[in-house]
């Protein structure tokens, strides 16, 4: 069996957003980078469904030079190899990612054979375009199943849950299919010693896509304004019970 | 001018979009998904894309949901057209201009949509909906007879019912939620405890379930859980943008932390300075003696 999983580079906002000077994207000289939450539950799926059934998994992301952080880490947690399609850093479009993506897909399916199953999540945390796991999909004319908690290989098909408002519905489509996957999939294990050793020997493949001009273009940044929500202070320690539970009571709830 | 509208059946966001909507046609085509059929996104797709074309639709609409932005990326990729998800405002134009939401909306972006047909979701609850000409209804019927049998593989077959027992933390009217520093896993018990007396439910931070001391159904978060609470208690959170995403619905919010400049400290309602350990049990406490 052979599985690749989408990932994107995005920064970790901690508690308050901090934009550029020209306000075309996030301060991010102070912050550390991790790939976005749905997709470390997609590598983490990857990985466990190699270690069931053998065969090998493939982690592709599109971004800066510095992206092979977040391959390395996706390799650390057991991924086999990596696909780097590296940018100058500048912003990709949707649909500009999507097709980069599917000529890497194609090409290393070319060389290695077809994979069973491509990963997404379900969207990114930064843009959050919900989309690019689509395209993907229709350009390689698979079906795709979005938003999913729960994957299950079933015969020649998977079975997939999908979070829905009151439940989960269900698909089962063939194989091979794209998938996008939500966190809570799966715990993401955290990465062993060894597992990040073996990950820095692991090969990464380069190539440099060229960026069509975007359809979808960032023109500035913004930091929404507050709720105004004015903190008023109840009390401090133990002592301040009272003072909660009659908020609590004019508020209609106690 | 004619526009099309993807309309999920009685939902508010729906109205939210066609508002937005009026801005680029006089002439508003609804699409409704029809829920006697198994939902099918690629056949709701396609009914979009031949609906627009009978009608010369300007530019597509739907409501920032779920069904409205899966439906609509993949109108996006069969017609090959730029899709703008999560707008909050948009105006027509060449290009359109439109306003979007990053980072689950903890982030604006004013943006440039260049597209023969534009394609725009709304964000839920992020414009006020407004009476405007009556929708002319497409005959959905008709186009559904039409579909292509490849547009119907990808099709519910089956749900499965959520876990009973608890509250639903989204329709809960009372959230009482634990952070890092709840410090364990068994630190829940008294959360726990304070949101039973409160028929409350249980929330949770990132940081929660990423150490598996909660189950990921209890994350309050971008990517987990939006919640629209009359009172949500925030205990030992520390207000990370990505818990502060699943928010903005709150009426009310009580923090308690031991740093009194921890962001979400700075975003409450209502704040107490202190040891969660300590004062979670005393609110409990409290309570317990309005209640024989």
């Amino acid at each position: 069996m052979r599985i690749a999983v989408c990932i994107k580079r995005v920064p970790i906002t901690g508690g308050r957003i901090l934009l550029t000077e020209d306000g075309r994207a996030i301060d991010t000289r102070h912050l550390g980078f991790t790939m976005s939450p749905h997709e470390e539950c997609g590598v983490e799926e990857a990985v466990r469904l190699i270690e069931a059934n053998k065969g090998e998994s493939v982690v592709l992301t599109l971004g800066p030079a510095e992206s092979v952080e977040q391959l390395r880490d996706a390799m650390a947690l057991g991924i086999d190899r990596a696909i780097h399609l590296q940018t100058d850093g500048r912003e990709w479009d949707a649909e500009g990612t999507a097709a980069a993506l599917v000529e890497a897909i194609r090409a290393d399916e070319a060389a290695a054979g077809p994979f069973d199953l491509v990963f997404f999540g379900n969207e990114s945390a930064d843009s959050g375009g919900f989309q690019v796991g689509i395209r993907v999909a229709r350009a390689l004319g698979r079906p795709c199943v979005t938003g999913l908690k729960k994957v299950a290989l079933d015969g020649a098909g998977v079975r997939c849950e999908q979070d829905v408002e009151g439940g989960r519905d269900v698909y089962v489509v063939l194989l091979p299919a794209v998938l996008t996957v939500k966190e809570g999939l799966n715990l993401p294990r955290y990465p062993s010693v060894p597992g990040k050793m073996r990950a820095r020997s692991k090969p990464v493949a380069v190539t440099q896509p060229v960026r069509p001009e975007p359809r979808l273009e960032l023109v500035r940044l913004s930091v929404p304004a507050g709720q105004g929500r004015q903190a008023e202070s109840l009390g401090t320690g133990a002592a301040a019970a009272p003072a909660v539970v009659e908020l609590l009571r004019r508020a209609g709830v106690l | 001018m004619n526009v099309v509208v993807l309309v999920e059946r009685d939902s508010e966001p729906s109205r939210q979009a066609m508002t937005v909507a009026r801005k680029f046609g006089d002439a508003l085509h609804g699409v409704t998904i029809d829920e006697a059929y198994p939902f099918a996104p690629d056949a709701w797709a396609a009914v979009l894309e031949q609906a627009a074309e009978v009608v010369g639709a300007s530019a597509v609409f739907a409501a920032g949901t779920e069904r409205g932005n899966e439906v609509m990326a993949r109108l996006a990729a069969r017609a090959g057209l730029p899709l703008a998800a999560n707008c909050t405002s948009a105006t027509p134009g060449d290009p359109v201009t439109v306003t979007r939401q990053r980072w689950g909306g903890s982030l604006l972006e004013e943006a440039r949509l260049r597209s023969p047909r534009p394609l725009i979701t709304v964000a839920p609850h992020t414009v006020a909906a407004e009476a405007g000409p009556e929708l002319v209804e497409v005959d959905v019927q008709l186009l559904l007879q039409r579909l292509d049998p490849a547009d119907q593989l990808v099709r519910v077959s089956g749900h499965v019912a959520p876990q009973a027992g608890g509250v639903s933390l989204a329709a809960a009217r009372v959230v009482v939620s634990g952070g890092r520093g709840v410090g364990s896993k068994e630190g829940f018990t008294i959360i726990e405890e304070l949101a039973g007396l409160l028929g409350a439910a249980v929330g949770c931070s990132r940081a929660v379930t990423s150490a598996g001391w909660r189950p990921h159904s209890d994350q309050v978060g971008q990517t987990g859980t939006k919640v629209a609470p009359e009172v949500y208690i925030a205990c030992g959170i520390s207000g990370a943008t990505q818990h502060m995403a699943g928010l903005k619905g709150a009426k009310r919010i009580i923090a308690i932390n031991s740093d009194a400049q921890a962001p979400l400290m700075l975003n409450a309602d209502y704040t107490v300075v202190g040891d969660l350990k300590e004062v979670v049990p005393a609110i409990s406490a409290e309570i317990r003696k309005l209640k024989p």
